[in-house]
């Protein structure tokens, strides 16, 4: 695939609605997606503001990947911090973790620690499942509504 | 100084703290509900911290998120705004038990400013002229006691709720047969709104102004104040317009009054900005409450003296003393506040929505306190003040003509708005003449 191809599906994006393309041609593929990350609610020390340009500015299209696409998105069912403070993935420094990406969980399993205020609170699975994926590392500061952990 | 402090409020009072921090090198956390995530002050600052949906007890009311998201990010200081948390001893004594600094004064002082009773009694004792009145709670049970105090002070009083202020909790009474239901209906509102149903008796007085002292002061026996503002012009209680200096009051009735303000402030070792509020009838001031937090029409004192005060709130509340001396604060011409709300001009209903556009006035002279941007979504659950356009003038008719062309400059096209009500005001010929009392507005609105 030539670089005008690609300076041509880019162009393409541009000009139209759509978010993400991507072409096969063979083995070779190409995926292009808008630079939408960036405009997601700012989470938890996500700081870098550039200028302030307050209404959502159409990004500019972001860099080719020449490259099979991998499959980012969770699917799961989202479990998201109901308050602010900081996550932790197991009882005690050092004891296992509450779950684990693959574990079943029940309604009512505790997932993990939100420690407010030199209180540890208990956060429950609210749907039965596996763990599909925990979104947070072991003492990171969270926000309300933040998600945690994902349950298929 | 402060190395980071959280920013406990919304809005343009959040937006104002977040300029002054970042001027003096402060680095900013913007704590905020899930409707707030586009707040343009959450957008500026270094760090933000989203503590819970949109209704106000659960997030910006919310003293164990806010705490918390402080603990989080290590700030160092939490500065309260105005309303929300602001005059709430609890959250300030909380904040300091935690570790961090609160912007304003001590529990203690929050505390006994909170509770009218208190208030006026510490009041008096400074030497604060004082409305007459049954200086202390009304006694229970006891009619005749209340009649007799009712009838020394004269007719019409009003009752008030010791916890109230702000203009909840009161009622008048203009004749002898129906003061004791009226305490008694007072007393039964004052406790299922505050919890605390002890009421206290003022004389009534029918048309005064409402004149209020800015003060400043470091808690280290240094108080200056910042002359005064007239916010006369109100709406059930709600400040529409508001200027400064007050017009037409004699020199040395204000320097007595400011005097006995700064000296009261030394007695309780006052420390950060507050504001004495008084009404003010027949060349003659009356303390009706103190507000120990900075307050929504504190630019039009910047305006006339130059001072920052969000800055120097900041400053003695973390421990610095003050630098500034009285002898150097000087009036300089004359500033008027328009409220902007988003609302129906005429009844007032709220009118939350879409900014399609927001095109705000300038000019020398024209200051505009907002956080509306195009394409900014005012929410429904919060209150709704949109922007404050604040003009300077040489003089009261200068500033006043400013106000009226920065009033026809501006745009907020996608919502309703009281920008036709404020364009009549300054239009008023009795307040173009300066002076109206504080029942001006509702009798002009036929209220």
């Amino acid at each position: 695939m030539d670089i005008r191809k690609v300076k041509k599906l880019i162009e393409l994006l541009e000009e139209s609605n759509i978010d993400e393309i991507e072409i096969k041609e063979g083995e070779e593929s190409v995926r292009i997606s808008r630079n939408g990350a960036s405009l997601a609610a700012p989470q938890y020390a996500a700081a870098p503001i550039a200028a302030p340009a307050p209404a959502p500015v159409a990004a500019p299209v972001a860099a080719a990947a020449v490259e099979a696409p991998v499959a980012e998105a969770h699917s799961g069912h989202v479990v998201k911090s109901p308050m602010v403070g900081t996550f932790y993935a197991s009882p005690s420094p050092g004891s296992p973790m509450f779950v684990e990406v693959g574990k079943h969980v029940k309604v009512g399993d505790t997932i993990c620690i939100v420690e407010a205020m030199k209180m540890m609170n208990q956060i429950e699975a609210d749907k039965a499942g596996v763990i599909e994926a925990i979104l947070v590392e072991d003492g990171q500061p969270v926000e309300f509504d933040q998600p945690l952990v994902t349950i298929v | 100084m402060l190395d980071k402090i959280v920013i406990a409020n919304r809005g343009e009072i959040a937006l104002r703290i977040l300029r002054a921090c970042k001027e003096m090198g402060i680095k900013t956390v913007a704590v905020h509900s899930t409707a707030d995530s586009d707040l343009m002050h959450v957008r500026l600052a270094d760090e933000a911290v989203c503590i819970g949906p949109a209704p106000s007890p659960q997030s910006y009311l919310n003293i164990p998120a806010i705490i918390s998201a402080a603990e989080v990010t290590d700030a160092t200081g939490i500065h309260p705004g105005y309303g929300f948390l602001a005059e709430n001893a609890d959250f300030a004594e909380q904040v300091q038990k935690s570790g961090f600094t609160f912007i304003g004064p001590t529990p203690e002082v929050i505390r006994m400013m909170g509770d009218k009773v208190e208030a006026i009694k510490a009041m008096r004792a400074a030497g604060v002229p004082t409305v007459p009145g049954s200086n202390g709670p009304l006694p229970e049970n006891d009619k005749e006691r209340c009649m007799a105090i009712a009838k020394e002070i004269g007719y019409p009083v009003i009752i008030k709720a010791a916890a109230g202020g702000g203009g909840r909790g009161m009622r008048v009474v203009h004749t002898e047969a129906a003061l004791l239901s009226s305490i008694h209906v007072t007393k039964a509102e004052a406790g299922a709104a505050f919890g605390d149903d002890t009421v206290y008796m003022e004389k009534f007085l029918t048309n005064p102004r409402h004149v209020e002292v800015q003060v400043l002061s470091d808690g280290q026996g240094n108080s200056i104040h910042l002359y005064d503002r007239d916010c006369s012009l109100q709406r059930r209680h709600q400040k529409v317009l508001e200027e400064a200096p007050a017009p037409g009051i004699p020199d040395e009735v204000r320097q007595e009054v400011y005097e006995s303000c700064t000296k009261a402030c030394n007695d309780i070792n006052y420390r950060g900005a507050g504001t004495f509020e008084f009404l003010y009838e027949d060349e003659r001031f009356y303390f009706i409450e103190m507000n120990t937090r900075i307050q929504v029409e504190h630019p039009v004192s910047e305006m006339i003296t130059g001072v920052d005060l969000i800055k120097e709130q900041i400053k003695v509340c973390s421990g610095e003393a003050l630098t500034l001396k009285q002898e150097n604060i000087r009036i300089n011409g004359h500033a008027f506040e328009c409220r902007i709300n988003a609302e129906d001009p005429k009844t007032f209903m709220p009118c939350p929505g879409k900014v399609k556009i927001f095109h705000p006035p300038g000019g020398l002279g024209v200051r505009v306190d907002s956080h509306l941007y195009s394409g900014y979504s005012v929410p429904p659950t919060y209150d709704s003040m949109i922007a404050k356009v604040i003009t300077w003038g040489e003089d009261r008719t200068a500033a006043l003509d400013r106000m009226r062309s920065a009033l026809d400059e501006t745009i907020i096209d996608g919502i309703r708005s009281n920008i036709p009500l404020q364009q009549d005001l300054v239009r008023d010929s009795a307040f173009r003449e300066g002076g109206v009392n504080i029942h001006y507005l509702e009798k002009k609105l036929g209220l």
